[in-house]
């Protein structure tokens, strides 16, 4: 019989906690297959955040720590200057990334910390209920812009990879959107290409995924992926801003 | 032995470490201890050792967490505000039962303060300092030589118990020069591997390093584990001094700085036919309550001198548990009393206890 499918070894076999529709699952199957591919599993080291992917640990077949709320970056420099051999990665959330962790994500780009950054941007705080994160769209309705977002108020949302772009120290940037299958086959692309950047010792690689949160948007799975293509993909342009070749494909 | 060599005690504490096995250290600037991350950045990158200059104070700690969990020997250092904004980082360090040295070359505050030495963080330092039911050691050197051996010795006790460990200095035992010898000079490879590591789990199932505990039942057993840490600690592990106590009717309390000036208003009133002695508590947590409790029995009264406005006293008085009065003196804001006015401070109280 012939296997068409099967759980990357990366991967435990566990039930995740994530909510029905959410594109948490399919991220981390897209990194497992990748650490599978290349054969690091065994010499990775991830970290996790604060925020829905803080049981990360629990669901990869590798070494993990877990990291305080924005804080992984920093923790990842300490791992990674430690065992320079190791594959490093930190899986991070939008609050906790682009909100809470900005000083940590911009310092260790700018030192060209040789680890990958796996950023979900869902447009909003997950963990905690659905509040306004810096990702959130203009006029999205959130439990603390319950309004809809008011830029004269909180500002326009953050776009992460534009604002690394002007780092030297990032070997790959790139941001990708998880709302079909021909989208999640390059989001996997664009994840081999931020390990392989730091496999060549090519300094920082962040692969931001624009993603779903059905559960806190008030939609169901379908809705909230028609969502991500018309509503976050116009703001937040796809492609690559850096490449180690040095070339943009956007 | 080795040779004597005069050092700044700042520079001294690195050189112990690096002496102790440690090959890295994370940074960030605040006076006054810059001359520990900067004589770290000169001497670390000749031996194998990575020095990288945080973007914070919250980064820097959250790096020695990694760097620790990674299974080195790792330290930073800072001074009062930037302890404050490194209690995170090691409450997850506690919480994730990762050793490090964190040195703090306490100043004056609250706030931004001063930049003269203090004892304010007294209490920050020995009940926790960030959120959560944890402590971590704290070792308070009144010397360079002793901030030489208490380094080195709180990467043993780092690594013993799996938990933070603070060296409690302020800006007098960081700027001052001394004679020091290193009495030990360990490499990295001489040091046992540490099994729990996150190092990559080949041929083993993956080790987590993780603070996080969503069922109550769980955490409640990582902190009875851990208070079970605390009550080792607290047995093996209390460190002080004692001078001319046997005799000694008037007690003098003071730890580091304080005690070393305090030494010279013992001795003074010892020429005076006072009988006067000090209790020099080296480990603040643990802290010596034991002995305390027991000179008090013979004590007229005990006086807690602190470069603060009033701190370890309450420890004090806890271990005296009502045995004998016990009187407070101290300066703040980075004021340092002479031994002249401590004198003074000490006599007051002896002619009260005689009228």
């Amino acid at each position: 019989m012939k296997v068409v499918a099967r759980r990357p070894e990366s991967m435990m076999d566990k039930p995740t906690h994530y909510c029905p529709g959410c594109t948490h699952g399919i991220t981390h199957r897209l990194v497992a297959e990748v650490l599978d591919e290349m054969g690091i599993r065994e010499k990775t080291v991830g970290v996790a955040p604060v925020g829905c992917a803080v049981l990360a640990y629990e669901y990869y077949n590798c070494d993990f720590q877990q990291a305080a709320h924005g804080r992984a970056p920093a923790v990842a420099t300490g791992i990674k200057r430690v065992h320079p051999e190791n594959f490093v990665f930190t899986y991070q959330g939008d609050g906790d990334l682009a909100s809470i962790g900005t000083a940590e994500i911009i310092h260790a780009a700018m030192r060209g910390e040789n680890f990958t950054t796996i950023f979900i941007n869902n447009a909003i705080y997950g963990m905690t209920g659905g509040q306004m994160a810096p990702t959130t769209m203009i006029g999205q309705k959130t439990t603390t812009s319950p309004y809809g977002r008011d830029a004269s108020q909180a500002g326009q949302p953050i776009r992460v990879v534009e604002m690394l772009s002007t780092l030297q120290g990032a070997g790959y940037l790139s941001r990708v959107a998880l709302y079909n299958n021909r989208e999640i086959k390059k989001a996997k692309k664009a994840i081999r290409k931020a390990f392989e950047t730091q496999k060549a010792g090519q300094g920082f690689s962040l692969v931001e995924l624009l993603s779903t949160c059905p559960t806190n948007w008030g939609m169901n799975p379908a809705e909230a992926l028609e969502w991500v293509e018309s509503n976050m993909v116009p703001y937040y342009p796809l492609g690559d801003f850096k490449t180690p070749e040095g070339g943009q494909d956007q | 032995m080795a040779d004597k060599i005069l050092m700044k005690g700042n520079e001294a504490i690195g050189e112990a470490a690096i002496k102790s096995g440690c090959r890295y250290f994370f940074g960030y600037p605040i006076t006054p201890q810059n001359e520990l991350p900067a004589y770290m950045a000169r001497r670390l990158p000749n031996e194998d050792g990575v020095f990288c200059q945080a973007e914070s104070e919250i980064g820097a700690i959250n790096m020695v967490y990694g760097a620790s969990a990674s299974g080195a020997r790792v330290m930073t250092s800072s001074s009062s505000p930037g302890i404050s904004l490194k209690q995170e980082g090691i409450s997850y360090m506690a919480g994730s039962e990762l050793p490090g040295v964190i040195v703090n070359i306490t100043r004056g505050g609250p706030g931004l303060g001063g930049i003269q030495p203090a004892q304010s963080d007294y209490f920050q330092a020995v009940k926790g300092g960030g959120h959560g039911d944890y402590r971590t050691l704290v070792l308070a050197p009144q010397s360079v030589q002793e901030a030489v051996d208490l380094t080195m010795e709180a990467f043993d006790l780092a690594d013993k118990y799996r938990n933070p460990v603070l060296i409690l200095g302020d800006g007098m035992i960081g700027q001052m020069m001394e004679p020091v010898e290193f009495k030990r000079d360990i490499s990295p490879e001489d040091l046992p591997d540490k099994e729990w590591a996150t190092v990559g789990n080949k041929g083993r199932k993956p080790n987590i390093i993780n603070s996080l505990s969503l069922q109550a039942e769980k955490l409640e057993e990582l902190n009875v584990r851990m208070q079970k840490k605390y009550q080792q600690m607290k047995e093996e592990e209390v460190r002080f001094e004692t001078i001319k106590t046997e005799d000694a009717e008037y007690v003098i309390v003071a730890f580091g700085s304080m005690a070393r000036i305090a030494m010279g208003a013992v001795e003074k009133a010892r020429e005076e036919g006072i009988k006067v002695g000090l209790i020099r508590p080296i480990s603040l947590f643990p802290f010596p309550d034991e002995v305390i409790g027991m000179v008090a029995e013979q004590a007229r009264f005990m006086l807690t001198l602190e470069m603060n406005c009033g701190q370890m006293v309450e420890d004090v008085r806890l271990a005296v548990n009502g045995r004998c009065p016990v009187y407070f003196y101290g300066r703040s804001g980075g004021v340092v009393p002479t031994t002249g006015e401590i004198y003074e401070q000490l006599m007051e109280q002896v002619r009260g206890e005689k009228e």
